[in-house]
């Protein structure tokens, strides 16, 4: 194991087995994907149900690290995250729900590629922060977690907290020559 | 001296450019500034080089590459225009390919006299067409107004629309 890796798990939350659900994709008709989520109950059982499922759909896509709940059809704040076979993470949290995330902290800006199972035909260069900090309220529980993280883990949690936001990568990209076909889903 | 424009379009192959240049090398000429890409697998390709030989003298130089397919076109485009400033902004549009997408919000930059210093569009197999372009705006610019009436019009066209600041990754 990479010596300068960080592992930091969240309290565990003990949610039920999950349904894999379609993952929509760009351009979605019913504009999901571009709409501003809303905060939900977190020990509400339909979001920890919600929480299992995006668990369960981003444990059989491959390459996936990260879905968030508008990328299935549901306008709520909540994403799940799993950075832990990427090569590029440093600190990581382990596999987590996060709902109604709020970023409170971001900097030192770095470039680099993102893919999106929504938007399967391209892949773009986006700048994010490489240090984060957000918080947010655990699933079932409804506990206050705070999560400090950098690298991959950072850009990941970037990633869905704009999904949460109804923008893409496509809408962050760096410019004119960011955005590039991709050929092969992993 | 004058730069001559040399614009090369056509069925992709190994060695357009290394023909290309050797025949501008072979005039002493120096290439300037050029970009060429794939466009869906058309080699696409623009150049400026300065040379002291006339558009058709190198035209008729270039001319054996029409027979691979390729258009080639050679025109005078005078001394250096001065660099465009730092384009400024960023925007990037997104959503299900339609005519129109392209003209409307490019149309809405140009009545603000946006220019657009470079652009990419590129329609993905899934139907998703997507814009992203480099613009740099006049300093009297209402740049929040601007960006409202871009989204107001990505939505009339069924598309996102984003104008954001550009970020250097200069150090």
């Amino acid at each position: 194991m990479d010596p300068q890796r960080r592992h930091a798990p969240l309290p565990a939350v003990a949610l039920p087995a999950g349904r894999v659900l379609p993952v929509l994709t760009a351009p979605d008709p019913g504009r999901v994907l571009d709409t501003p989520c809303a905060d939900v109950d977190p020990t509400d059982p339909a979001v920890v149900a919600l929480a299992a499922d995006l668990v369960a759909t981003m444990r059989v896509s491959p390459g996936c690290v990260g879905l968030a709940a508008n990328q299935v059809g549901v306008a709520a704040r909540v994403f799940s995250l799993d950075v832990t076979r990427h090569p590029k993470t440093r600190t990581t949290h382990g596999c987590f729900v996060l709902v109604n995330p709020v970023l409170v902290e971001a900097s030192r800006k770095e470039r680099g590629r993102e893919g999106c199972m929504s938007v399967p035909d391209f892949t773009g260069d986006v700048r994010r922060a490489t240090r984060l900090v957000v918080t947010g309220r655990l699933p079932g529980t409804g506990e206050e977690v705070t999560i400090t993280t950098d690298a991959f883990e950072a850009r990941a949690i970037q990633h869905e907290l704009d999904h949460l936001d109804g923008l893409l990568f496509l809408d962050r990209v760096a410019g004119a020559h960011a955005i590039h076909p991709r050929t092969t889903y992993l | 001296m004058p730069s001559l424009a040399v614009t090369v379009i056509g069925r992709d192959r190994p060695g357009i450019i290394a023909d290309v240049t050797a025949v501008v090398a072979d005039l002493g000429g120096n290439l300037e500034d050029s970009s060429m890409t794939l466009l869906r697998g058309h080699f696409a390709w623009m150049l400026v080089a300065d040379l002291d030989v006339s558009a058709e003298d190198l035209a008729a130089r270039l001319a054996h590459l029409r027979e691979d397919d390729l258009v080639v076109s050679v025109l005078p485009v005078g001394h250096d225009e001065p660099y465009a400033g730092e384009a400024g902004y960023v925007l990037s549009v997104h959503g299900a390919d339609r005519p129109g997408i392209v003209a409307g919000v490019t149309g809405a930059l140009a009545a603000h006299g946006g220019n657009i210093t470079d652009l990419s569009t590129r329609l993905g197999p899934g139907g998703l067409y997507v814009l992203v372009a480099e613009v740099s705006l006049p300093g009297d610019v209402d740049v929040v107004a601007l960006g409202g009436q871009l989204a107001a019009l990505g939505r009339e066209l069924g598309v996102g629309v984003a104008l954001r600041p550009a970020e250097s990754d200069v150090l």
